[in-house]
Order: structure tokens, then C-alpha cells, then sequence
């Protein structure tokens, strides 16, 4: 082993404990900056010892070097210029650009690996084992990230698409890449056969994420960042490389159980994320049938009154919030009735947005002390004291059918017992269920009232009201 | 593919890979809820390391097909790993800011 080996195994050390490092104080506020920079950092050491030292690499550095100028613009310039509310999407895909680089080179290894050995050779095993993981997982985790971005942007309907006999084409795809796989390791090398393969795991990617809807989103972008990992590991494996290893294995154990943590916040499992295709069928209809349940509409101005008359507001955002750019006037409102002397705290439920963390990230941006807000098992117990309960734009995350309903489709999640305070005023631009097509009881209870429009449109209003009354 | 052939290599690998997959799952185990997204963000952008895998097979491509799909993995590498983090300190930035300020007014 030359010097340069051992001072690349290393560097691969050092980037993999700061990798570690990076994960562990991510999981607590104050030092979870630092820690994004640390594996920044890592990060950065390993490519540029990588850049500056691997041999051959002199022939194609500048072209290597242009490429990735050319992705790190697109990143800073993705990561920079996005609306906060748009991030989950932008998540979903800097996830898929990983999983496709992943599958692009297991193909490529492949690719070599076949030619290096003569057509018609059979690759060693274990390696080969490996390299269809990287491509399959890979090529899922890009398709998949890719739909989810779509239906987080709305360039797909966020809806749970259901098609025809979804469940045995996905049984099918399944089924098709084991059968290939197999194929692919014990009986031919063939490269048409393994570009099938790969395409196959593209469609399936598309195919898997398509049925579920667009509030268990955040969810599946876990899972998909885990499977990343998981390609990337399985990649680095091939390639002998331990900076990918270590790296691919940590996200995607950590995000294995990032995504269990998740769906233990909504009291489903993942299989029911995955397959329960909430809202599907049924809950629409549902819904349709329950729409015309009688709600009372009340002006901003009376609003207005409740609130800067009353000792405790409890403010509900949820993605309506976010959609309309709502937080600065929130935060307004809630300057102007803590000045009054009013207790002002804010509920946030862990699925509320679409993705846990999304409500505490946009109020934060409108420089919401953070002390004001409370985690629902904090706040839960106190909407019985609260004079209002102001959703803004939350809907399944307030549903007390979840609580009693036993046929809910989301029965048994834990929900913000916002129908427990005195008044409730829901902001909502109308009638219609949420995301998840449940309809909503709370809007239908006496204490309940319905400022409808446009979120920020209708903070706004209740922020004159505030002042003029 | 030659370099993972040596048997003592592969269970070196596998040890990492069992070791690495424990760490992670300990790690992040006790997360409070508004965390999940800057962590599943910080995450997303360490598995962007594929990058230098993308560059090493650049370095050794031999036939202008291998060198165009290494180079793609490197653009769609760096995308993920610059973009990920930034996108994660851009999150993060927004927690830190809450000057006492904000609140009196």
C-alpha cells in the first residue's frame, strides 16, 4: 500500500466520523447548524483529496471539474432561490440527483466490469449482487423523488392517483426485477437484459410513489432519501470505496428510522403509507357525499374582536399557511394581540405541511420566537383554556374523527384538540376537504366559525381588525 | 469491479457496512419533530458523496460512453451534495435568528 493509499484511507475516515458527527448534532437545535457544516465540510475534504489525488485523473480533471461546477451552480441556485414552502420538493429532488448518480454508476461499472471479463463471463457474484442493487434502488429513488417533486409542485395531481389493478402491477414490477435480477447474477451477463432491468426499477419507482397522496409525501421522501443510501452503500461496495459506504450505510439506517419516526407521528405504519392509499376511492366519495355539511361564516372584523378581547389565542398553520406566503402577516397578528396583553402560542401538530419541522421553519423565517411555539403534546391540554383556536389553513391535523370515528380513514391519528376551545375560527379558501379527502366534523360544531379566503388575504383583514379594535 | 474481489476486502466491507448501518440508527434515534426536515435534508446531502465514486470512475474511464455517464454522475452528485447542504443551512439559518428583539415589539 503506497503513502498515498494510506493517507486516502484516512481522509475517508475523517469525512466518515464527520459524517457521523454531522447526523448527531443535526438532532438537537443548538448545535444542528454546526453539524450541517461539519459534514459540509467532510464532504468537501473528500472531494477535493479525490480531485487532487487519484491517478488518471489528470486526463479528465477539467471536464470532471466543469461538470461538476456546472451541478454546483444548479445546486446553490435550486437550494438559493426556492420559496421556503417550496423545500420539501426541492428535498425530493437533490434526493433524486443522488439516487441517479448512484444507478448511473452501477451501470457504468457494469458496463466495464462485462467487457473487462469477455460477454458471456459470469461476474463474481457478490459484487455483481451489489452493482444491481446500486442501479435498482438508484433508478426507484430518481423516478420516485421526480414524482414526488411533481405533486409537491402541482405539476401532478397531489391526489392519490389510483389506477386500475395498482397493486398487482406493483407486485408484477417487483417480481420482474427479482426474476431479472436473478437472471442478471446466476445465469447471463447480458447488457440489454440489464438495461431492461434498469429501465424496469425506473418505471417501478414511478409506479410506487404515483398512489400515494400528496400529505404522506414527506414520508415517502424519507423513505426514498433512505434508499439513496442504501444505492449509494451498495455502490461503494462495488466500487471498493469506503467514504461511500460509510456514508450510504449511515443515511440509510438514519433515514430508515427517520421515516418510522415520521409515521409514528400520524400512528400509521409504513406499509399503510406505502399501500393504504388514503383518500383513494372510498374517502372521496366520502367526502363529496358529506360536503354540504352546514358551517357558520363570521367576518374578519368579529374575529378580530374575539381575539384581541380574549386572554389565550392558540394559532393552528398548517399548509394553507405555507401556500399562502401567510407567515409575516401572523406574525404581525401575533405582535399585535401579545401587545394587548394577550397570550399568543402556536400548535404544531409533527405532520402539519407537508413535512415535519415545515410550520417551525416558515414562522422562524417571520421571526416568530421560537418559546412561542409548542409541540402538540406540550399544547394539547390548554385549548381547553383557550378564548380561540385559529386555524390557518390546517384541516386533517384538526379532525376530531380522528379521535371517535372508528371508520375515519385516518382514526387513530393524534390530532391538535383544537374543538375544545371556546371559539374556533378556521381560514380556509373554502369548504373542501383537505389532503387528505376526509371531511372535517370540527367545521360543523357550534363553537366553530369560518373566515373563508385566501390565507393571507384573510390574516391580513384580521390584522386591521385587530388594530382598529 | 477488481479492487471489492479480494475475499478479506469484501469482509472488510461488510463489516463497515453492518458497523456503519448501527451508528446510523442509534444516531438520530431521539430527534424532536421539528428537526425531521433539516435532518432528512442533512442527510440527503451526505449520500451525495456518490460524487467522488462518479469522479473516481471518470478517472479510470476508458471508452467515451463510460466517461459521459461517470461525468452525468458527477453533475447529478454535486447538484445533490451542494445542494443539499445549502439547502439545509438555509432551514437551520432560520432558527438561529430569534433575537429577543422580535418578541417586545
Amino acid at each position: 500500500m503506497s503513502t498515498l493509499q494510506v493517507l486516502t484511507f484516512l481522509v475517508y475516515l475523517i469525512s466518515g466520523a464527520t459524517f457521523i458527527l454531522a447526523l448527531k448534532f443535526l438532532s438537537s437545535p443548538r448545535t444542528a447548524r454546526t453539524g450541517n457544516l461539519l459534514g459540509a465540510g467532510g464532504m468537501g475534504l473528500v472531494i477535493v483529496w479525490t480531485l487532487a489525488t487519484t491517478t488518471g485523473m489528470l486526463e479528465h480533471r477539467w471536464i470532471i471539474i466543469i461538470a461538476g461546477g456546472v451541478g454546483a451552480v444548479v445546486g446553490v441556485l435550486g437550494a438559493r432561490r426556492v420559496p421556503m414552502t417550496a423545500m420539501p420538493q426541492m428535498v425530493a429532488i437533490f434526493n433524486g440527483a443522488g439516487g441517479g448518480g448512484a444507478a448511473v454508476v452501477a451501470l457504468s461499472e457494469f458496463l466495464s466490469s462485462v467487457k473487462v471479463e469477455g460477454a458471456g463471463t459470469l461476474l463474481p457474484v457478490i459484487p455483481m449482487i451489489a452493482t444491481l442493487l446500486g442501479a435498482v434502488i438508484g433508478g426507484v429513488s430518481l423516478t420516485g423523488s421526480i414524482v414526488a417533486f411533481g405533486k409537491l409542485q402541482g405539476l401532478i395531481p397531489a391526489r392519490p392517483v389510483s389506477y386500475p389493478g395498482q397493486r398487482i402491477i406493483a407486485a408484477l414490477l417487483l417480481g420482474g426485477l427479482v426474476v431479472m435480477g436473478i437472471v442478471l447474477v446466476l445465469v447471463t451477463n447480458n447488457v440489454p437484459l440489464f438495461l431492461i432491468f434498469v429501465a424496469v426499477a425506473l418505471v417501478t419507482g414511478v409506479a410506487l410513489v404515483i398512489p400515494i397522496g400528496g400529505a404522506d409525501m414527506p414520508v415517502v421522501i424519507s423513505l426514498l432519501n433512505s434508499y439513496t443510501g442504501i444505492a449509494v452503500a451498495a455502490t461503494g461496495y462495488v466500487l471498493g470505496n469506503y467514504a461511500l459506504l460509510i456514508a450510504g450505510t449511515l443515511v440509510g439506517a438514519s433515514g430508515a428510522i427517520l421515516t418510522q419516526l415520521m409515521c409514528k407521528a400520524m400512528n400509521r405504519s409504513i406499509f399503510n403509507v406505502l399501500f393504504g392509499a388514503f383518500g383513494t376511492g372510498g374517502g372521496v366519495t366520502v367526502a363529496a357525499a358529506e360536503g354540504e355539511q352546514t358551517a357558520r361564516e363570521i367576518s374578519a372584523d368579529d374575529a378580530a374582536v374575539l381575539m384581541a378581547y380574549g386572554k389565550k389565542v392558540i394559532i393552528v398553520p398548517g399548509y394553507g399557511m405555507a401556500v399562502a406566503q401567510a407567515q409575516q402577516p401572523v406574525r404581525e397578528l401575533m405582535d399585535l394581540l401579545v401587545a394587548r396583553g394577550v397570550d399568543v402560542e402556536f400548535a404544531i401538530h409533527p405532520v402539519a405541511g407537508r413535512m415535519p419541522g415545515h410550520m417551525n421553519v416558515l414562522l422562524a423565517e417571520a421571526n416568530v420566537p421560537y418559546d412561542r411555539l409548542k409541540e402538540m403534546d406540550e399544547i394539547n391540554d390548554d385549548f381547553a383554556n383557550a378564548d380561540v383556536a385559529l386555524v390557518i389553513g390546517a384541516n386533517d391535523v384538526t379532525n376530531p374523527s380522528a379521535r371517535s370515528d372508528q371508520s375515519s380513514p385516518i382514526y387513530g391519528m393524534p390530532i391538535l384538540n383544537v374543538d375544545k376551545a371556546q371559539n374556533v375560527i378556521v381560514l380556509k379558501r373554502s369548504m373542501a376537504s383537505g389532503f387528505a379527502g376526509i371531511p372535517n366534523p370540527l367545521y360543523a360544531e357550534p363553537q366553530t366559525a369560518m373566515l373563508f379566503g385566501d390565507a393571507k388575504k384573510s390574516v391580513e383583514a384580521l390584522v386591521s381588525g385587530v388594530k382598529t379594535a | 469491479m477488481t479492487e471489492a474481489l479480494d475475499p478479506r476486502a469484501l469482509l472488510d466491507a461488510l463489516f463497515i457496512l453492518v458497523l456503519a448501518a448501527f451508528v446510523g440508527y442509534e444516531v438520530v434515534s431521539k430527534v424532536p419533530t421539528m428537526l425531521h426536515t433539516p435532518l432528512m435534508s442533512g442527510a440527503n446531502a451526505i449520500h451525495g458523496v456518490i460524487v467522488v465514486g462518479a469522479m473516481l470512475v471518470a478517472a479510470t474511464a476508458d471508452e467515451p460512453l463510460r466517461v459521459i455517464l461517470a461525468l452525468v454522475a458527477v453533475l447529478l452528485g454535486t447538484i445533490n451534495v451542494v445542494g443539499g447542504f445549502v439547502v439545509t443551512d438555509r432551514m437551520l439559518e432560520m432558527f438561529r435568528k430569534r433575537p429577543d428583539a422580535s418578541r417586545d415589539r
